[in-house]
């Protein structure tokens, strides 16, 4: 049958109906899984204009056909959703093992619909599907719950998928926490769980996951690890250092967003960086379900243990609020896994509040007695993190994220967001294509759907002048549209250091029994990502939205070795729309829709 | 004499450095500095000079920083 089972699970929260449906084969076929086949059918399923918080918005917790297989990375899941952050279609991915527990209970997808009245968890073990009482749960902070729930579930196997107090209080920045310290982290996917009074989801399944042609499958799984393992970033530099090399790399290169991305040099970045990490507080590796790169890490601090923390968790409270006190960013992450907030929002909105108080924006009196937001203070950022789970206060405005904060403040160009999405930890100034990217993304300012730095900094599959705009839309298109596929696969971004469409092609082929060519993966990205952006579009989004904050078009970088730049958005957007096939108005042709079967 | 600051990442420090400063008489390559340091071929992924991507073939010039990182990445 193959590694596609054909099922979804729907669970509605205010009738309280429990059923299984036939996954449509051709949606299977066209979208492949997780980001591209979720994001199809939220925009099939619900109202254009609905308030995200409402029970008409839906949640879909979608796997991909490699989930849960043998192949490498095979862990993933998507968070699918209308976004509270920012109304656009939402698609939050993550790692650990629960994505792959979802399939062995027997579903590719879970759709949760509706609202409960009172707090409820739902409970998983294969065919046996409870809704359960979770108001002992309610209040709890994400370890706190799902120890609890493995207690009361009475298998320590089981995984479990929830939200923390920030979640429950509705903040646009909530994650959906899993394993413990996996995220679907951005988006404010979170809150929407909270507004279903949804605490938690906790799945057991039996079943095997099976390859459609099991030799075939097992001789191309052989091929991607020995990719993988041969492969300079996945196969040594990922393992021996995690997420957090990075930050030596940046800061070189100087984009290394500093202080609320005023500078893109940090004089203090050794003492965050990777290496340091390494060094003082990891303990050790803490890999995902049948991952072989093993980036995870896991440290302690002051005897407390716990995952992370990644290079844009010790970017976003490090250099960007101006802090080198490495353990203080290690318990600020430590506290965002906690509350269930996302890092990046979390600590760029922290540094965003810092420049508001820095410019007198914000005063002492406006922070409820709590810690003073001056650069580097790390007492600030665990404890402002803490707050953010607050009801009211301070906490609670941090807790709606940067684009809100600033606005309140009447500064709304001192949030570095893109379409309300905080930006990740790379300055544009100094990356043509990375900023385009930022521009362009269907969720707003991320770094992981078109990762640019790819080829603009580290040099792979071939090393571009990172200045330059020659070329740079077409290059954004292909890492886009591969990146969607991936993101519909069930395996992680990080195979594509090694992985090109041609192996998906092969894995996706193998496993589900339905023939993909490598143009076939690439027109499926294609395909997801004009989805996305007609759901925006519908939504009254504009070309207008493709844009980047004030600073990076305007001012230029102050010092280091991107000094002297702006970004050139202006100069790259047309082109890119052409080649997108889309409108002098960034609206997707009648052409190319049809073309992609749209 | 040229003046060349170099930088190690990552696992090129293990029984290197961190930085130095080094000097030489006539402008090396990356390639040369590579060699003196005993780095081998395969380790160079990313070499930069003054923040910028360059191949291992570019010739050094006084005051200029190096920074040489193994194959590392992430995101």
């Amino acid at each position: 049958m193959g590694s596609v089972l054909g099922k979804v699970l729907r669970v509605n929260l205010t009738t309280g109906a429990i059923y299984t449906e036939e996954l449509s084969a051709k949606l299977s076929k066209e979208f492949i899984g997780g980001r591209g086949l979720g994001g199809k059918m939220l925009a099939d399923e619900i109202p254009v204009g609905i308030d995200s918080l409402s029970a008409e918005n839906k949640l879909f917790f979608v796997t991909g056909p490699l989930t849960g297989t043998t192949a490498p990375t095979g862990g993933r899941y998507m968070v699918v959703t209308k976004s509270p952050l920012n109304d656009v279609i939402a698609s939050s991915n993550s790692g650990g093992f629960w994505g792959a527990e979802l399939k062995f209970a027997g579903y590719d997808l879970l759709v949760v619909e509706g609202k409960a009245t009172e707090p409820v968890y739902i409970s998983i073990k294969d065919d046996l599907v409870e809704i359960k009482h979770a108001g002992h749960l309610w209040g709890k902070n994400t370890n706190e719950t799902t120890d609890l729930l493995l207690k009361e579930f009475g298998d320590p196997k089981a995984r479990v998928a929830n939200i923390g107090t920030a979640g429950e209080q509705l903040s646009r920045i909530a994650c959906i926490m899993n394993d413990r310290w996996r995220a679907a982290g951005r988006s404010g996917v979170g809150a929407v769980m909270g507004a279903k009074n949804l605490k938690a989801i906790v799945v057991r399944g039996s079943n095997k996951v099976e390859a459609a042609d099991p030799d075939k499958f097992k001789e191309h799984v052989k091929d991607a690890m020995l990719r993988i393992k041969e492969n300079g970033v996945t196969g040594q530099g990922l393992p021996a250092y995690g997420t957090a090399v990075l930050v030596n790399i940046i800061n070189e290169a100087g984009i290394l967003p500093t202080n609320n991305f005023q500078y893109g040099v940090f004089p203090d970045a050794e003492e965050i960086s990777g290496e340091a990490v390494a060094e003082k507080y990891m303990k050790k590796k803490d890999p995902c379900f049948r991952c072989p790169i093993a980036c995870g890490r896991y440290c302690e601090v002051d005897g407390v243990g716990g995952g992370g923390p990644e290079y844009e968790t010790v970017w976003a409270f490090g250099s960007d609020c101006g802090i080198s006190d490495l353990k203080a960013v290690i318990k600020a992450n430590n506290a965002c896994n906690e509350v269930g907030v996302d890092t990046i929002s979390a600590g760029a909105t922290i540094a965003a509040a810092m420049e508001l108080y820095q410019r007198g924006f914000i005063k002492d009196a406006d922070l409820d007695g709590g810690p003073a937001l001056q650069w580097g203070n790390g007492e600030a950022i665990v404890e402002w993190v803490k707050r953010m789970a607050d009801k009211k206060g301070f906490g609670a405005k941090l807790a709606m994220g940067s684009a809100r904060l600033a606005a309140a403040y009447g500064a709304p160009d001192l949030s570095m967001t893109v379409k309300k999405l905080e930006l990740p930890a790379y300055d544009p100034r100094g990356l043509m294509g990375h900023g385009l990217q930022y521009a362009t993304a269907n969720r707003g300012g991320c770094h992981v759907r078109g990762y640019m730095i790819s080829p603009e900094i580290l040099g792979m599959p071939e090393a571009l002048d990172r200045f330059s705009i020659e070329g740079k839309a077409e290059w954004v298109k292909i890492f886009q549209d591969l990146t969607a596929a991936i993101d519909s696969s069930g395996l992680c971004l990080f195979t594509s250091f090694a992985l090109g469409a041609k192996e998906y092609a092969e894995l996706l082929t193998a496993a589900t029994g339905v023939n993909y060519s490598a143009e076939d993966v690439l027109t499926s990205g294609e395909r997801c990502f004009n989805v996305e952006r007609l759901f925006n579009f519908a939504e009254g989004y504009t070309a207008a939205d493709d844009t980047l904050p004030k600073r990076f078009l305007e001012d230029p970088m102050p010092a280091g070795p991107s000094k002297g730049h702006l970004h050139r958005l202006k100069e790259l957007l047309p082109k890119y729309y052409e080649i997108r096939g889309w409108d002098a108005e960034g609206m997707p042709g009648d052409k190319r829709l049809k073309a992609l079967g749209l | 004499m040229l003046k060349i600051t170099v930088k190690l990442f990552a696992t090129l420090r293990h029984n290197r450095f961190k930085v130095a400063e080094h000097e030489y008489f006539a402008a090396p390559t990356i390639l040369a500095v590579a060699e003196e340091l005993k780095i081998p071929r395969e380790e160079l992924a990313l070499t930069m000079v003054n923040g910028v991507l360059v191949p291992v073939e570019h010739l050094l010039q006084d005051g200029d920083t190096l920074s040489i990182f193994p194959p590392v990445g992430g995101g």
